[in-house]
Parts: structure tokens; sequence; C-alpha cells
């Protein structure tokens, strides 16, 4: 048997993955970022007065949902190119993962804000309230807590999908472990280390966020 | 399209086979680690509940992409060298196990308290009690949730194709890499997966819920 | 009739608040309203009663906007309220015109609809502030006032799931009193509460027909209480008005056949 886990190699390599660690997190910020924003664009997108618009977000939604993250990874950062977009890596990922997660999103969103009664709605028309004002003061502070256990779960969903960005040369954890175990012909101690750092981050964030929920709830009295 | 198709039809097709094998074997090792799991979480037993709460953790906790890089490259460190066409598949299914026994266990804890003392007033064994009275009902209740992790599953064994499993995600990118047509080549696979889990996965899983439904007597 | 055959305006010694003039609504082909016909004057109090899906509560959601009506044309204070003047005719409002007549009604519900995440206090504010524009300080003072004449100045911060049903209902009646509504509809707003709380609402109530010069439009169960307050009874059968009259004269004296059984039926019940 061939295992002989190093301690000297792993303190070596630590700085390394340390920084790459910041990488993956900036990742997951950022992709997140966008995620919770377009999302709420696209959730909001099919309450319009237009069904047609409401048929063509809900089917691209639900194709972005239907295909594998990794292959929109690509198809944006090898189509973008060819239609002229040329984009980084950093930037191609970060769209992938952003779109990939809205799509998500949006359905924890609407389902969300169907969960407001509608009595809350009658109630703002009553007051005469504007759709803006109704949206963003009645309506969403009701529906944010009710999403967010499934926005906390797709933040620690994206944060373990950012190894995929290794795909495409970004160098987060992956990418890391990846170039380490070619220099050094070590695969065991990095590639052990990037899953006990997973591991590290997602459990904690994950208990984060049921107690963040509850918190949440008490704050707003319901 | 039509040339490009032409050209690559065939190599495409055997992407997708190979995709539909991996999805397959995958879904069997998913469900086998996802009832495994699901009942050592409700075991009496505290080893066999940390057993499985560990296995459950440590998969959900990291990624799939880890997962997979780990039983390919450093399994074999330990003397257990898979092929990759194994590695592939057992990785993707290991992980959407761990999903599953969260469903598997959810679903047994939400049979009524009623059936369990029914169950148990007929004095039946706790085996008999689950496998005759628990199971088939609960059975019923994870059916729809496992409908969308199959799809994430399908999306999952995209994957294998990084460590040269030559599925249709191996495929498009081999293409894209020979002939740079990225676009026809990427967007084919997109369009085949979509169809996969759109007209194949979720059709059957309706199909499957209805049968089950009947049989319960609930429809 | 033609929506152009409908007065753009009503003339200036014929307005009274509230004019339904040929007021349909259907969902489908099933009509709730048909061909309603109905004035309300300055400062009345009109209780609405009748049979469940007689369309009593229709008259108030379509009033307050919240239904749109299939034909005919309401007027509010001699303007058209679901309607508005393009090019010399009347044509189906816009959100803006919806907007601009609706802030003369205001509107309490049978089951209160509170704004969960805000105090007693914050819901009375929310409209004056976003809506019309009011300073927070401006806004508090007025809505403190109304909480003191609803009797629930002490609970002012209290978030509704803190408070009773009956609580809660008077919290509603001063949020939307806080909007300076020319028109009031309360739309069985005892339905929903413990017969140990109605009498709280209803004491509310009776202090605002007292005091103010408010017109109301009322849907109610309480028979006894729309006799007491009532300025006219309209009694509601499939969608039409089947009487109207004075409470006395109504109660004691109904003219039709069926009102005479409803208030039998009802009578029985108690």
């Amino acid at each position: 048997m061939t295992f002989d886990w190093k301690w000297d190699f792993v303190w070596e390599i630590a700085p390394r993955l340390a920084a790459a660690t910041l990488n993956t997190l900036l990742a997951a910020g950022s992709g997140y970022a966008i995620a919770l924003l377009l999302g709420l664009a696209l959730a909001l997108g099919q309450r319009t007065r237009w069904p047609a618009l409401t048929f063509v977000l809900r089917e691209t939604l639900e194709f972005v949902r239907s295909t594998p993250l990794v292959l929109q990874i690509f198809f944006i950062f090898y189509v973008g190119p060819q239609v002229g977009i040329t984009l980084s890596p950093w930037v191609a990922g970060m769209m992938a993962i952003g779109l990939h997660y809205s799509a998500y999103l949006s359905e924890v969103y609407r389902a969300g804000i169907e969960s407001v009664p509608k009595g809350q709605w009658e109630a703002c028309r009553a007051l005469n309230m504007t759709t803006r004002d109704t949206y963003a003061r009645i309506v969403l502070p009701q529906a944010v807590p009710q999403a967010i256990p499934g926005m906390g779960n797709y933040l620690v969903g994206i944060f373990k999908d950012t190894p995929m960005l290794s795909v495409i040369g970004v160098t987060e954890l992956m990418q890391t472990a990846n170039a380490i175990g070619s220099e050094t012909y070590r695969f065991l101690e990095p590639y052990t280390l990037v899953g006990v750092i997973f591991l590290a981050l997602s459990l904690p964030t994950a208990g984060l966020v049921r107690l963040l929920e509850r918190v949440l709830r008490r704050k707003l009295g319901m | 399209m039509w040339d490009f198709l032409q050209t690559y039809g065939g190599r495409i097709a055997e992407g997708t086979a190979v995709t539909g094998a991996q999805f397959g074997l995958a879904t069997a090792v998913a469900l086998l680690a996802a009832l495994a799991a699901g009942l050592g979480r409700l075991s009496d037993h505290w080893p066999v509940r940390a057993a499985a709460t560990t296995y459950v953790e440590i998969f959900r906790g990291t990624s799939l992409l880890v997962q997979l890089y780990w039983i390919f490259y450093v399994l074999p460190l330990f003397g257990i060298s898979l092929p990759k066409f194994t590695a592939g598949f057992l990785s993707v299914g290991l992980n959407v196990g761990a999903y599953g026994a969260e469903i598997v266990r959810g679903s047994i804890l939400s049979v009524p308290r009623g059936q369990w003392e029914a169950a148990y007033a007929l004095s039946m064994s706790p085996l008999k009690r689950m496998r005759r009275i628990i199971l088939p009902q609960a059975f019923v209740l994870m059916l729809p949730p496992w409908g969308n992790l199959l799809i994430e599953l399908l999306k999952g064994t995209a994957l294998v194709a990084l460590i040269g499993v030559a599925d249709l995600m191996f495929v498009a990118k081999q293409i894209n890499g020979s002939t740079f047509l990225s676009a026809e080549a990427f967007g084919t696979a997109l369009v085949i997966y979509y169809l996969l889990a759109r007209v194949l996965i979720t059709p059957a899983m309706r199909r499957l819920e209805r049968s089950m439904a009947r049989r319960l007597g609930r429809a | 009739m033609e929506l152009s055959a409908y007065p753009l305006e009503l003339p200036p010694d014929d307005r009274p608040m509230v004019r339904f003039m040929n007021v349909t609504k259907s969902y489908g082909s099933l009509v709730v309203l048909d061909d309603l016909n109905l004035d309300i004057q300055r400062g009345e109090m009109v209780s609405v009663i009748g049979p469940s899906g007689s369309g009593k509560t229709t008259v108030l959601r379509m009033l307050m906007t919240l239904e749109s009506i299939n034909g005919g044309v309401i007027y509010i204070d001699g303007k058209p309220l679901t309607h508005m003047e393009r090019k010399g005719v009347l044509v189906p409002a816009d959100e803006a015109h919806l907007r601009r007549m609706r802030a003369s009604i205001g509107m309490c519900f049978q089951h209160f609809n509170l704004f969960p995440h805000m105090t007693a206090l914050q819901n009375c504010m929310e409209g004056p502030v976003q809506v019309l524009g009011l300073s927070k300080a401006e806004a508090r003072d007025r809505s403190e006032e109304l909480l003191k004449m609803v009797g629930m100045i002490d609970k002012k911060d209290q978030h509704p799931s803190r408070l009773s049903g009956g609580q809660q209902q008077r919290v509603a009646i001063a949020r939307a009193l806080a909007m300076r509504p020319r028109i009031m509809l309360f739309d069985e707003v005892t339905s929903a509460l413990d017969p140990e709380v109605i009498g709280e609402v209803t004491e509310v109530i009776r202090r605002l027909v007292a005091e103010h010069d408010l017109t109301m439009l009322m849907v109610t169960h309480q028979m006894g209480f729309a006799r007491d307050i009532s300025d006219r009874i309209c009694f509601f059968y499939k969608g039409k008005i089947e009487e109207q009259a004075a409470p006395e004269q109504f109660f004691t004296n109904p003219q039709r056949e069926r009102t005479q059984q409803f208030l039998r039926a009802v009578k029985d019940a108690d």
C-alpha cells in the first residue's frame, strides 16, 4: 500500500490552498450575488401582465435547471468568443453559475411570494399603494423569510459547485489541487484537504442558515 | 447544423449511450445507498446511526467533483483501483444517495404515527413492520422529490467526463477541441440533456407516481 | 347600454357620494351582480345584507376596485371611478386613474389583513407615509390619535400576531381611517371574531357613525347592529337588490316575500 500521509507536504501546500480557498469563497460569493438579483428579476418577470413573457421565462428556466452546470460553463466560455464576446474564465464562470442558480432561486422566490396571503395584496390596494411599494414594503418582506431556507441551501450549493470552474481554469481550490498534483505527483493530501476544507465551510454555513431563519422570523414578529 | 449532425451524430449517439449507462448504474447505486443510509439514520443502534450520518454529511458537505477525483485518484493509494467508468457512476451514485437518504428518512418519519402503532398492535416484528407497512407508504411520499433528484443525478453524470469517461459531455468537449464548433457541440449536448430530463425522466417518474398511488388505492 | 350613453360626470344637482349605474359583474357564465343601480348619499350609512352568494361582498370589492366590472359605470362624488374620459367618451380606467379615485375610499376586511411584519403603529403609518407622502412625525401623530380613538394606543408597538382578533380589527379600522377616506367600506368585519370581542369592534363603528361625516357601506350578518346604526338597509338576493328601506320599516314591515323569509331564517338562527 502506498498510503503515506505527509504532514510536511501538507504544511508546504497549505498557503497555496488557503489562497485558493479565498478565491473559491470569492467565486461563490459573487456567483451568489448575481443569482440572488437575477433570480428575483426572473421571479418578478413571471408575474407581469404578459402571459407570453411568463411562458418564455418559465420554459427557459426549466431548460437551465435541467442541463448540467459544467456544460453551461463550457458553453458560455467557448461560444462567447464566437459571437464576439471574449470572456475571461472568471467572468464566464460567474455568469454561468449566476444564471444556473438564478433559475433555482427564482423558484424559491416564486414560492415565497405565493405564500403571502391574497388579503395582503388587497390591503395594499385598499391603501392605494403602488405595485412597487406593495412588493418592496409588504410582499417581499414576508416572502423572504419563507425563502430563507431555500436561499441558504443554494448558497451552500453554489459553494460546492465552484470546483466546476476549474474546467475553464479558474484558480479556485480544485484547480489548485490539480496543479499541485501534477507538479508533485501527490494527490492524497491536496484532494483530501480540499474535501476537508469544503466540509469545514459548508457544514457550519448550513447551521448558520438555520439560525438566521429562526432569528429573522422572530424579528418580523411571525 | 445539419452537416454537423451528419458528421458527428454517431459519436454523439455513442456518448449519449454512455451517459445513459452512467445514469442507470448511478441511479441503482444511489437508491441502494439512500435506502441503507436513510434506514441507518433511524436505527436504534448508535454505531449504525453514526456511520449513516457520517456518510450523509461527508457526501453532502463536499462537492461531487471532489468526491469523484478522490475516488479516482486517491483511492488507488489505499489499494482500491477502480476503472474510470466504475469510479464515475459510483461517485455520482454515492453523492446523490446521500441526498436521497434524507428523502428516505423524511418520508418514513412522515408515515402517520397510527400506522406504526397499528402494526405494533398486530405484534409484527420490526423488520416486517418496516417492509410490509411503513416502506410501501413512505415510498409514495418519496417519489416526487426523487423525480427532482434524478434530474440532478443526470446532470451530475456530466462530471465523469472530467476523469475521461467518454460520455456525452466528453464527446462534446472533444468535438469542440478538434473543430472549434463550440455552439454546435455544446448546444447539441445541452439539448440532449434537456430532452433526457424532460422527455424521459420526468414523464417516467410521473407514471410511476400514478401507478404507485393506484396500488395504494389513493387515486 | 353603450358606454357613450353614460355621462362623463354627474350633474351638480344630482351627485350622490356613490352611484352604481347598471353595474354588472359575472365570472364566466355565473352572473354575480345583475344590472345594479344604487345611490349612497353623502354621510349615509348603508348596510348590505343577504344570504351568502347574493353578491353583497362583491358590491364592496368593486367599489374598492379589487374586482373589475363587466358592464355599467360606478361614479364617486359625480366622477367615474371604473372609467375615465378620453376624447369625449368613457373608456375603462387605467391604473393611474384608479389610483387617483381610490384615494377617497378605505376598506376593512373580514380577516383584517394587517401587515404581520409591522407593529400596530407601523401598520397605520404605512399608507400616510408611503402613499400620501406625509412626514413620519405627521403620520405618527395622526396614527396615534386614531389608535387612541379605537382604544389601541397602549398596544401600538405590538405586532398583529400578539393581538386578539378584535384588537387587530380595531387597528385595521385605524389604518384605513389614517388615509382620510371619504367613503369607508366594512366587509363582514365581525364575522371572523369570537363572540365576546365583537362588541369592541361594533362600538368603534358606532362612534364613527356618531362623530364623523363619513359615507359608509357595510356588509354584515349582525341584524341588530345594522338596525341600530344604519340609515338604510339594502337586501340583496341573487345578484339584485330585492328590497331597501330605512331600518325600522325594513325590519318591522318588510314588503317582499324573500325578505320576510330571510329575516325569519336569521331570527330562528339567533
